[in-house]
């Protein structure tokens, strides 16, 4: 009781800690991970076997974490998630010095003759897509700045086209196993694939991305396409070749990102895991850099690589490790099993809007890393599907954190960058939009659920 | 003649803005205020709007370097534009926005802090404002609370806190002027000293 009790103590004040941002957010995990593991399982419950679940260290050295025909599911810090993040962050620092998103934003600006209205519904479907394989901020990074740039160039309102890339950013992410860190976690924690993910989330996310695509059509085709007769006759846009600084190292770093989209694609039938993949992807971008341009700009790749959110991430498992090992998980899943009635649809409703209002609210991935163990409880005790149950989960954390700017970091970054080149985004012109279209999308999300599921 | 810098923190209503426009009419160097948000990339009216006003944690996350607080990028703008003045060796008087702070290693600077009597800073703003007794207490109260909140969110020191600054004076003491006179004696003083 005493150990359930700090536990729940340490993890709420870790989110008061990090909601105040008076410390960096990787400290404040790493210190309440250093408190679960010293107060909670070292002095409370003297349990040695708990402080090694929790670091789940062994996971590495097993075969199953590199090969086998699904993830392995696992609890405590979910190396896999750390490992994958790790190679994909490489690979997107490759691809971002070669001039790759730069170079893909411009190309479809041109394809649409830079006419705002489909460079909307581009911007919207190219964010989406991107999002399915690389993570939304960088993303919504790469072309919230492009945004603002034909902005300038073009003079319209770049505000409405950061809000409909945010937005579809996450909803992208929501489709795969590697589009959102909810999901990496959601997919090694649980042993699911890609292909599971594609099946099932990303056929409800498809479903969801046309209302969206009309929904925001809708809100800002007349000032989009007003903006177009105030626009002066000599605007001249940047060239999509002038993004590239080094040809040979933009068609490599393609390449290299062709080559893990098809690992991820595969990698049920592959038997790769994520992590290995991560690893192959990671290696194969500093052999690209190494040879295109050189040793020194290998350190620069390295050095790019966010370490503070790794470090975020691996503090965070071992706090939700002290809730999962001191049964406070369980206590929880007890507690929806209790008011569900024992009927999935219940389940699956509260599991959907609570995952979504809370997503809106706070940081969507100590969530879904809190909620994994919560719907393998409930799953377990309830003979529920768990998958069913997953896919729930997946698609609140996702979808709802896409409601407020603080929802989810893609939402944090775009309008942090729109915010610096002169365009803030407050609360309520986020919200005008975005909660209209996350309440469609959820409720998109619950209607197929329901009907495909049960 | 070797750079002054004279940075003002003000109680809402004591007349600190105006007794930092006469420091720097009698000195014969620069003010700034709202003139430091004229380059700003944000409209006037968003600067308007987020100007001095705090960031409110609640409704805020931070991504990083990015933060999602319109106030937040403006502070930070603004910041920069004081630091530039400061390394351009102009001389000027600067009202808030955490100048006190910012410059608190600049040999030149001069630290004040403007408080006022309650009742008079009222008064103020009831004249200046055409406002309501309890109106004027409504504002004072708000206007304080969002530039100590704005303040201490970016500075070690405290909002009006002695320690922060090199003088803090009750403008109610003396009167405005007599202040003045003072305020531009101190810091006359110290720039003779530092030549």
């Amino acid at each position: 009781m005493t150990a359930q009790i700090l536990a729940a103590v340490i993890f709420v004040g870790m989110f008061a800690l990090i909601i105040m941002d008076k410390f960096e957010r990787q400290y404040v995990t790493l210190g309440s991970a250093a408190l679960v593991l010293v107060v909670v399982f070292g002095v409370c419950m003297h349990s040695w076997d708990a402080i090694k679940n929790a670091l789940n260290l062994g996971a590495i050295f097993r075969a199953g974490f590199w090969y086998g025909a699904s993830e392995s599911a696992s609890s405590g810090v979910n190396w896999s998630t750390i490992f994958f993040i790790t190679g994909m962050m490489i690979m997107v620092e490759g691809l971002g010095k070669s001039g790759f998103f730069r170079w893909l934003c411009l190309s479809l600006a041109k394809l649409a003759h830079y006419h705002v209205v489909p460079l909307l519904l581009c911007f919207m479907a190219m964010s989406a897509f991107l999002a399915m394989f690389i993570d939304s901020i960088t993303v919504v990074l790469f072309l919230a700045t492009v945004t603002l740039e034909l902005a300038q160039i073009l003079r319209f309102d770049p505000v409405p086209m950061i809000l409909s890339e945010v937005f579809c950013a996450n909803l992208g992410g929501a489709a795969t196993m590697c589009g959102d860190p909810p999901n990496i976690i959601i997919g090694t924690a649980l042993g699911f694939t890609f292909t599971d993910f594609i099946e099932n989330t990303g056929v409800i996310v498809g479903i969801s991305f046309v209302f969206v695509l009309i929904f925001f059509w809708l809100c800002f085709r007349k000032p989009l396409k007003a903006s177009e007769t105030a626009r002066p006759a000599d605007a001249v846009c940047p060239a999509p070749a002038t993004a590239i600084a080094n040809r040979k190292a933009f068609v490599a770093d393609v390449i290299v990102f062709l080559i893990a989209v098809a690992l991820l694609v595969t990698h049920a039938q592959t038997g790769l895991t994520v992590a290995c993949i991560g690893v192959i992807v990671a290696c194969l971008t500093l052999l690209v850099t190494v040879f295109t341009n050189g040793g020194a700009a290998v350190k620069e790749v390295i050095r790019g690589v966010d370490y503070k959110t790794l470090l975020f991430f691996i503090g965070l498992f071992i706090s939700v490790a002290g809730l999962e090992q001191t049964g406070v998980l369980k206590l929880i899943a007890q507690f929806i099993s209790t008011i569900s009635g024992g009927s999935i649809k219940v389940v699956i409703l509260i599991i959907l809007l609570l995952s979504a209002v809370c997503s809106a609210l706070i940081d969507n991935i100590p969530f879904a890393a809190t909620m994994v163990p919560v719907v393998q409880s409930i799953a377990a005790t309830q003979g529920m599907d768990l998958s069913v149950l997953a896919w729930a989960l997946s698609l609140g954390t996702d979808l709802g954190g896409n409601a407020t700017p603080i929802g989810a970091s893609a939402n944090v970054v775009a309008t942090s960058v729109s915010a610096k080149s002169g365009h803030p985004i407050s609360w309520g012109k986020y919200c005008k939009y975005c909660v209209p279209a996350t309440v469609l999308v959820v409720a998109v999300s619950l209607g197929c659920l329901f009907l495909r599921y049960l | 003649m070797k750079q002054i810098i004279v940075t003002v923190g003000r109680e809402h209503g004591s007349g600190g803005k105006y007794i930092a426009e006469q420091i720097a009419k009698q000195l014969g160097i620069a003010f700034y205020d709202k003139e430091l948000l004229l380059d700003s990339v944000f409209s006037a009216e968003d600067a308007a709007r987020y100007d001095e006003k705090p960031v409110h944690l609640l409704w805020s996350r931070r991504i990083g370097e990015n933060f999602n607080a319109p106030e937040d990028a403006l502070a930070h703008e603004t910041f920069d534009y004081i630091q530039k003045l400061a390394d351009s060796g102009e001389s000027f008087v600067v009202l808030g926005r955490c100048s006190d702070f910012l410059l608190r290693s600049n040999p030149n600077a001069v630290h004040l802090f403007i408080a006022g009597k309650p009742d008079q800073k009222r008064q103020r703003l009831m004249e200046e404002k055409s406002l309501t007794a309890d109106q004027a207490a409504l504002e004072m109260r708000r206007v304080d609370r969002d530039r100590k909140a704005y303040h201490n969110y970016y500075c070690d020191t405290k909002w009006g806190d002695a320690r922060g600054y090199d003088l803090v004076v009750n403008s109610g003491k003396l009167g405005i002027e007599k202040t003045v006179d003072t305020l531009v004696t101190y810091v006359r003083a110290y720039q003779a000293q530092n030549e």
